[in-house]
């Protein structure tokens, strides 16, 4: 501050990539001072997180490992949004999902690889896109909460294939729920060697790519957006409302029955009682992150899988406990799910060091 | 006595000079009335009076005393009260309960009803409100319950009282007995200022006419009694107006929309009864009734969006019916009663909200599903220009929009379809008379063009001016068919609320 012509102090905090963004820094910084009151380094604590996920081919590779399930989730979470539905039920068609895949995978025999690896995604997005339609009926026709049925169901979801997995369909060796081992023709290539980065990456940005070209390019696209921003005005242009929620709705599962489809045909190979650690719930804080855009799930993913990545080698390098990266997880969501939040910081900023230049120096700072 | 007086008040929001400069007095036992168009500044000169927003520059004076208030309530105390066009009332409460909310007599922390019913009983005996303080307010009419909001400020000692937009929702008779009030009050030495821009009421009521036009202080001084409407209409605006001079339709063709024994019946209530009538090509047909006789539904069976119980509906001789696409594709263009609600989507862009009900035709959109951005582009740019739309480019959001230039898209958009009938319900509810002069004009050269425009109306002024034929409609029944001039305005307003059969007789004999 030796320079008379400061530009400094005041942040514009109007454009919203710019609040993401700065809303992304703050969390960081409280990140710190929360690591720094429990007693650890800052420091040492963001390299062992950072320097791992995003300098090393392995830790990128296992952020994007990481980062892939929970794209397909927010992916799905953001278009329910789209027509304003919340749908809480993704865990329940990612299990689905799962189950239905990996029973093509084991029990379809005598297909080339291509061929059974579609049908096993096709069966897993059916299934998805059935369980999401039936709830999305119940609401339309009869005025049910979706949020309720799609709880609901995830509970009978995850029983119903647990029970498949510990009876009917358990391998006799086995000895826990799980099921058979697909054939090799149904599995997914690996990227990178001893990781478990799949080709499904390359499966949700495409899938990503095409449910936003409809958002913004097509003639149903457009009646999504006026059904989910004003239903009645909808109706009045002619819209059939019933049909875009329930469609929409239906995509929006089989979006996640893909998710589950992913997890068995890349990385455990079966269906695994239990293999989400809440997927589709991490999926709504996703899509918030996201600003509800579905090509804006790939990054806001892709930060929630370097930090989940970090707290790997966290664990392993360092005694600093890794639920101080969860919190950082939070804070990052609430940061961003609340723009006006970051604003208001910016503001405080701004006037704090308005004042501080003022005083530290009469001519600066008068730029706003 | 003078009671108020500001000085050079000014006021800016970003973007627009909402006052600038403006004098205004008022005298005890004195009812002014405020007029002037949409963003003239009234509003916001009253809210500065009743301390809901704070002046920019100038001072206010209370009695001869400078007073600057901080909230409303600094107002209540001195006396100053506002009625608000939308009411504030808890329908479940009884008048009393709603009239003492917030300010309660107590004993200990129990209200005490008898004291306040007491109260409340001898103010509607005082001023005749001819209102039972017991009854609960969801029973009330829309005038009664106006009475009632008048009630809470008297109850409030107030000694200005400030309408905003009174008359707008309502009848004829309401309007008479809520005038009658209000000269009751000026006896009992209140002052009131009425906000409005209905011209007629004015000259009626008041016994001062300020005009304000783009937030400057046009007079202060009109006696009602020298000036014409027409004078008053162009003060307002500023130049020229046309507004109530019939221009009946030269061309009368064939029928065009054709309804048939109309029945729709709303939760085991029947809301419209056996309606049948038809509108011709070139022709306005106009239905004037009181809100809540079944104009909304009848609305809705005819434009699909809901299911009358029978209902034969044919436009050029081809039945319709179905959901409310098919009614759009028939050629039955449709601007809802609640337009901002239901014909637009704020959060959308200009150029998508023109296409909104067309979207799925040929001209926007591909075989393939796709939207024909480029075009849709320009053709909502060429209509942009055409209706006079006042933003900057289409990519402009509706909702950031003023309220005059948001009913320009809608209507825009069902005009530029060049539609064989037309249902329009309230055209000009809540816009100026300059806007209201562009939708009659347009309304006109429509008809003109052939089509057949149903004309959905509770204001009798606009259906009796523009209407080619008349029908009066008195809970969800056609109760009268006129030609226009041939029923007076008194005669009118009995059709209207139910005193049909009086006036069928008098007619006959």
């Amino acid at each position: 501050m030796k320079t008379p012509k400061i530009k400094l102090p005041s942040i514009r905090s109007r454009n919203s990539l710019v609040t993401s963004f700065l809303a992304l820094i703050f969390s960081l910084l409280l990140g710190m001072v929360v690591i720094l009151i429990s007693g650890y380094s800052p420091i040492e604590s963001y390299k062992a997180i950072f320097g791992f996920s995003l300098s090393t081919v392995k830790g990128f590779a296992l952020s994007l490992s990481q980062a892939t399930p929970l794209m397909f989730t927010g992916i799905a979470f953001a278009l329910a949004y789209r027509v304003r539905l919340i749908n809480t039920g993704a865990e329940g068609q990612l299990f689905i999902g799962a189950m239905a895949a990996a029973l093509v995978g084991v029990y379809v025999h005598n297909l080339p690889g291509l061929a059974h690896v579609s049908l096993a995604l096709l069966a897993a997005f059916v299934s998805g896109g059935i369980v999401a339609g039936l709830v999305a009926i119940a609401r339309v026709y009869t005025g049910s909460n979706e949020i309720i049925l799609t709880l609901m169901l995830n509970q009978i979801i995850i029983f119903f294939t647990s029970y498949l997995a510990n009876g009917p369909l358990k391998p006799p060796s086995s000895g826990v729920g799980q099921t058979e081992r697909i054939l090799e023709s149904a599995q997914l290539p690996r990227l990178i060697p001893q990781t478990q980065l799949t080709s499904a990456l390359f499966l949700v940005i495409a899938v990503a790519i095409i449910i936003q070209f409809i958002l913004d390019k097509t003639v149903f696209g457009y009646e999504i957006k006026v059904t989910g921003q004003n239903l009645r005005a909808a109706q009045v242009a002619g819209i059939n409302t019933s049909r875009v929620s329930i469609i929409t709705f239906s995509l929006s599962g089989a979006v996640a029955g893909l998710g589950g489809a992913a997890m068995v045909l890349g990385v455990n190979y079966r269906f695994v009682e239990g293999f989400s650690p809440g997927y589709g719930f991490a999926g709504i804080s996703i899509a918030a992150l996201a600003a509800y855009s579905p090509l804006g799930v790939i990054p806001s993913a892709l930060l929630i899988g370097i930090l989940r990545a970090g707290t790997i080698t966290l664990s392993r390098t360092t005694s600093i406990p890794v639920e101080l990266v969860d919190l950082i997880q939070v804070l990052v969501i609430i940061f961003v799910a609340a723009p006006k939040l970051t604003q208001s910081v910016v503001k405080i900023f701004n006037s704090l060091t308005h004042k501080f230049l003022k005083n530290a120096e009469p001519v600066g700072g008068e730029n706003s | 006595m003078e009671l108020v007086r500001m000085e050079k008040v000014s006021k800016v929001y970003p973007g627009t000079v909402a006052l600038d400069n403006v004098d205004f007095v008022l005298n005890e036992k004195e009812i002014v009335s405020l007029l002037g168009e949409n963003g003239a500044g009234k509003s916001t000169l009253m809210k500065i009076l009743y301390g809901m927003t704070s002046p920019d520059k100038g001072t206010i004076y209370y009695k001869g005393e400078k007073i600057e208030f901080k909230k409303p309530m600094d107002a209540i105390d001195k006396g100053i009260c506002m009625v608000h066009q939308h009411f504030m009332l808890v329908p479940a409460f009884t008048v009393t309960e709603n009239i003492i909310a917030g300010s309660e007599p107590c004993v200990k922390g129990f209200v005490n009803m008898s004291k306040a019913r007491a109260e409340v009983k001898s103010l509607i005996d005082r001023f005749r409100f001819n209102i039972n303080p017991d009854i609960k307010v969801e029973n009330l009419s829309v005038g009664e319950q106006q009475r009632v909001e008048i009630l809470k400020v008297l109850y409030r000692k107030a000694d200005i009282i400030i309408l905003d937009e009174p008359t707008a929702v309502l009848t004829p008779q309401e309007v008479n007995d809520l005038f009658m009030i209000l000269q009751q009050l000026r006896e009992d030495g209140k002052s009131i200022i009425i906000i409005t821009h209905k011209l007629k009421e004015t000259k009626a009521l008041a016994d001062r006419v300020v005009i304000l036009r783009d937030g400057k202080l046009i007079k202060d001084d009109i006696d009602p009694d020298n000036v014409t409407t027409k004078q008053l209409s162009e003060m307002m605006v500023g130049r020229e107006v046309n507004l109530n001079t019939r221009r009946p339709s030269t061309s009368i063709g064939d029928v065009s929309l054709k309804l048939e024994k109309l029945n729709v019946v709303v939760d085991g209530v029947p809301k419209v009864r056996n309606v049948s009538f038809e509108v011709h090509e070139g022709e306005i047909l106009g239905i004037a009734g009181v809100e809540g006789n079944g104009q909304s539904q009848l609305i809705e069976a005819l434009t699909g969006l809901c299911n009358p119980l029978t209902m034969n509906m044919k436009v050029n001789d081809i039945q319709i019916q179905g959901s409310s696409e098919k009614f759009l594709k028939a050629g039955i263009a449709h601007i809802p009663e609640d337009r901002l609600s239901m014909g637009l989507v704020k959060e959308m862009s200009i150029m998508d909200n023109i296409i909104l009900g067309y979207h799925r035709e040929e001209e926007f959109c591909s075989k393939s599903g796709l939207l024909k951005r480029k075009w849709i582009r320009s053709y909502s740019s060429e209509i942009k220009d055409t209706f006079g739309i006042k933003a900057p480019n289409v990519d402009t959001s509706a909702g950031s929009l003023s309220g005059g230039n948001q009913q320009k898209i809608i209507i825009a958009r069902a005009f530029s379809r060049n539609p064989k009938a037309i249902i329009i319900a309230h055209p000009t509810r809540g816009v100026d008379v300059g806007a209201m002069e562009y939708i009659h004009k347009k309304l006109i050269e429509l008809r003109d063009q052939g089509a057949a425009v149903l004309l959905i109306s509770a204001d009798l002024d606009e259906v009796r001016t523009l209407s080619d034929r008349l029908l009066v409609m008195f809970e969800g029944e056609i109760v009268s068919e006129s030609m226009p001039g041939e029923l007076n305005e008194i005669e009118m307003g009995l059709l209207m609320t139910g005193g049909h059969t009086m006036v069928e007789s008098e007619v006959k004999s």
